[in-house]
């Protein structure tokens, strides 16, 4: 602008000028309270890093303002001092303009980023703060299933569970209502069992096929139902406008499909329904994390419902346990008390029932050897008859519980096989005879002649079975055959507590006893040896018998430490029975031809005469010498003398026996005799004395008799007489038979 | 030592005197006495019988010769001489005591003397082979 100023029509342009005047001024006063502010406002934030890029700003608005003040008196005429300040407040202006152009090319984009960035931070600092809503209420919920998880694990009990899981879900989860629907026992129906708020829960129930129900069935999640749906609507009043309802699945096990391993999916078909209802006045809505919550909280219930269902069953089954022992120790004592009961009746019942049928067997037998009618004969007879029998039935009950309750010994001697079977063939000949059968005894020859073993009871099992034979034959006959079993073909495989041992001084004795006769069916064998029961048809009219021998048999063979069994090719083919027992076999074999004079418990084969004080008088020298040997030989201490002077003289109370030789010609043997009687007065003290003679004559016994001999041998004597006479005569003070 | 145990040629002549009937059983039991403790019995009570019989003859010849007809003395000692021989067994020589004694005592002189050679001549025959046998046990041990 130079100062040529335009003339300028002023009434038209006055006001326009006026305008422009007031324009400048505001724009002036505009440009100078604006970095006024600025500058206010950065004093007051302490944060703006740019100060002095506003600085430089507020510098050109200031500059600016100034040029517009001072262009107001350039409108008019004005001096040159003004327009200098123009032009130096123009070209600041103009200098200042260009430097902050300068420098916002640097700075806006600076604040353009600052913008970016703050809207940047803005947005994650909304994302963290939703974040940490979501673990804050994740937390939240742990802490309450947690919180829930100990109370309701807290017990065993069913109820307790189930009421607290309601009371603490419904105090976490702020709800209105929360009920359990149980399966019913029949499985078709869920009964109301328990709620929150109602004390008693009236007996609803709603039927399990319900679409509903088998839609939160099918899912291990919490479902959302309509709040109309039956299971949700636990009050029977009213027309209440629920909140949000929400149900999900408890599995329950199912007490009988109980594995261990396969635990929960595969054998748990049951479930109850928990059903969860939000207030009603509030407009809340289900959270995914509340749902969670209750889906944990059914699985903890599950668990422990299970848990509780375990205590349960096994506190019932020692209940029964307990039970069942005490009913045992019951029937046992019970049982004991009756065998106590049985054994007592029994002992009695033998001594009162034998007596009388030993009276009238007596009496009868007496009776028959009196004078009677054949009519009076044949009465006697079947009085006798009958009370043998009924002697016979008493004998084999008592034997039969004897040997049951093992009270039963058996009595070991050493008796004679062969004669045992002969003599038993010979009382069954008559009978056997009687019905034209033939009874054939077949003995092995490697069996041997004496055995050890209980004879009485050996007799009764053959003569049992033999009778038996012969009894259920018609015709043919009976074979007895006897032998010794070789030990492999003992072990049978119908006997498996048959159990053979091998050893030096016993045998096995095998008899089989076979018949002609009618044969048994192969079924009924088993039945034959229980007692009492007879096998059906009986077709003969004399087999009576109590059933009680083939019982009493296989008791006394068991005893034996043997083993009976019947074999049979079927009904008309006749039957074998067969056992086996295990004898002894005596000591010393060579002792085994002597026949035993008298039976006593355990006959001594051998007395020992070792030191056995005696004294032989002889006077022919060869025959003491014989003597004397002999009895050395059987061990005695011996003295000989030739002269009844020196026998009276030597024989003193140390001496057992005395062997007087009677056929002495010089000497008088019955003389001697009396006088030692005469030296000894006390019988304890005497000797005995034994006569030896040759002569066979009947009067030399008497005589000997006479004078108090306690016995007369036989010459020529032989080891074994001497013995006998020796054992004879220590055992029972007399010679049984004087050889 | 048993009689079967004795080796071939003793036990045959053993069996031959048995068989013979010059020894019966009562030998047997004289064996049956020998034992560990006595292991040579028999010989012994033979050789006793002998020495014994050989008085008892003695006593049996002098009898004769002095009072043949005291047949109670002759049967006293033949009784104690029969009595010997059944005590060794010896079978012949006791038949002939008996057969002696049968005529005692129906006073049969020569029956007497008869019977008594006889037995002096089975005595010796005896003593003889129980000699012979016993000679071969000896050789045998």
């Amino acid at each position: 602008m130079d100062c040529n100023c335009f003339e300028s029509p002023w009434p038209a342009d006055e006001l326009l000028m006026k305008y422009q005047y007031i324009s400048d001024f505001f724009i002036a006063l505009a440009y100078f309270s604006i970095p006024l502010e600025l500058i206010y406002f950065v004093k007051k934030s302490a944060v703006f890093p740019y100060r002095w890029v506003l600085v430089q700003f507020g510098a050109f608005i200031v500059l600016c303002g100034a040029t517009h003040l001072i262009n107001l008196w350039t409108f008019n005429m004005h001096t040159r001092t003004v327009a200098v300040v123009m032009t130096t407040a123009k070209g600041l202006t103009a200098a200042v303009s260009c430097a902050t152009a300068l420098m916002l090319v640097h700075i806006i984009p600076d604040l353009l980023s600052v913008k970016t960035r703050e809207l940047f931070l803005k947005n994650k600092a909304a994302e963290l703060d939703r974040e940490m809503g979501l673990i804050r209420t994740q937390e939240e919920t742990g802490r309450h299933v947690r919180m829930l998880t100990h109370e309701i694990r807290s017990t065993l009990d069913r109820h307790t569970i189930l009421k607290t899981t309601l009371v603490e879900l419904g105090r976490t989860l702020g709800l209105e209502e929360c009920a359990i629907w149980m399966p019913a026992r029949t499985g078709l129906e869920l009964n109301l069992a328990y709620t929150l708020h109602q004390q008693n829960p009236v007996g609803l129930s709603v039927p399990i096929q319900l679409p509903v129900i088998n839609q939160v069935f099918n899912t291990s999640r919490a479902v959302k139902i309509s709040p109309s749906s039956p299971v949700a609507r636990l009050r029977s009043s009213g027309p209440h406008m629920l909140g949000e309802v929400v149900a999900v699945r408890v599995p329950l096990l199912h007490l009988s499909n109980f594995h261990i391993h396969d635990w929960p999916e595969l054998s748990t078909k049951r479930y109850a329904l928990m059903v969860l209802m939000l207030p009603s006045d509030s407009a809340r809505q289900w959270h995914v994390h509340e749902l969670e919550l209750v889906e944990v909280v059914a699985d903890q219930v599950a668990v422990a419902l299970s848990h509780a269902a375990i205590l349960e069953e096994s506190m019932r089954a020692r209940d029964l346990l307990m039970q069942q022992n005490v009913a045992l120790d019951l029937a046992r004592r019970e049982a004991e008390t009756a065998v106590h009961a049985r054994n007592d009746f029994l002992a009695v019942m033998n001594h009162e029932m034998r007596t009388p049928i030993h009276a009238i067997i007596a009496l009868s037998s007496l009776l028959q050897e009196t004078e009677l009618s054949p009519e009076q004969r044949l009465m006697v007879e079947t009085i006798l008859k009958s009370s043998n029998l009924l002697a016979t039935l008493i004998n084999d009950v008592l034997d039969l519980s004897r040997l049951e309750d093992g009270s039963l010994q058996l009595e070991i001697g050493t008796f004679n096989l062969h004669s045992l079977f002969r003599e038993v063939l010979n009382l069954i000949k008559p009978i056997a005879a009687v019905k034209k059968l033939y009874v054939t005894l077949i003995l092995s020859p490697d069996l041997i002649e004496y055995a050890v073993g209980d004879e009485k009871r050996l007799m009764q099992v053959l003569l049992n079975v033999v009778g038996n034979a012969i009894k259920f034959t018609k015709e043919g006959g009976v074979t007895v055959s006897a032998f010794v079993a070789k030990f492999e073909s003992l072990r049978d495989p119908r006997a498996p507590d048959f159990c053979p041992t091998h050893s030096d001084n016993h045998f096995y004795l095998r008899v089989e006893v076979k018949d002609t006769g009618s044969g048994i069916n192969p079924q009924e064998i088993p039945k034959l040896f229980m007692k009492f029961v007879q096998s059906q048809p009986l077709a003969t009219k004399n087999s009576g018998g109590s059933g009680l021998g083939l019982a009493i048999c296989k008791r006394f063979v068991n005893l034996m430490e043997g083993h009976i069994w019947i074999e049979s090719d079927g009904l008309g083919r006749g039957s074998t029975v067969i056992f086996i027992v295990k004898l002894g076999i005596p000591a010393r074999l060579n002792e085994s031809n002597l026949p035993f004079l008298h039976k006593g418990p355990g006959n001594q084969i051998e007395l020992n005469f070792s030191g056995l004080k005696v004294v032989v008088m002889d006077d022919n020298s060869v025959g003491r010498m014989v003597t004397k040997g002999l009895l050395v030989h059987l061990g005695c201490d011996v003295l000989a003398v030739s002269s009844g002077d020196e026998c009276v003289r030597a024989v003193s109370y140390e001496h057992k026996v005395v062997f007087l030789d009677v056929s002495m010609a010089a000497v008088d043997s019955f003389e001697v005799a009396v006088r030692m009687r005469e030296k000894f007065s006390k019988r304890s003290d005497r000797p005995f004395i034994v006569a030896l003679t040759g002569n066979t004559d009947r009067m030399i016994k008497e005589n000997c008799r006479r004078v108090g001999m306690d016995g007369v041998i036989l010459k020529p004597v032989s080891v074994d007489k001497m013995r006998r006479v020796l054992s004879d005569l220590l055992e029972h003070g007399y010679l049984v038979e004087s050889q | 030592m048993e009689g079967n145990q004795l080796p071939c040629q003793a036990s045959y002549m053993r069996n031959a005197l048995f068989n013979q009937g010059y020894l019966d059983d009562q030998f047997l039991q004289l064996e049956d006495l020998q034992d560990e403790a006595n292991p040579h019995f028999v010989e012994e009570v033979v050789k006793l019988f002998y020495s014994d019989s050989a008085r008892l003859i003695r006593n049996i010849e002098l009898t004769l010769e002095n009072t043949p007809s005291d047949f109670e003395k002759l049967d006293n000692i033949m009784h104690q001489y029969k009595g010997s021989s059944s005590s060794i067994g010896a079978k012949k020589v006791k038949k002939e005591c008996t057969q002696f004694q049968e005529y005692c005592e129906v006073e049969n002189i020569d029956g007497c003397l008869r019977t008594f050679q006889e037995v002096k001549q089975e005595h010796a025959s005896l003593k003889r082979k129980l000699e012979n046998y016993f000679q071969l046990v000896r050789e045998a041990r």
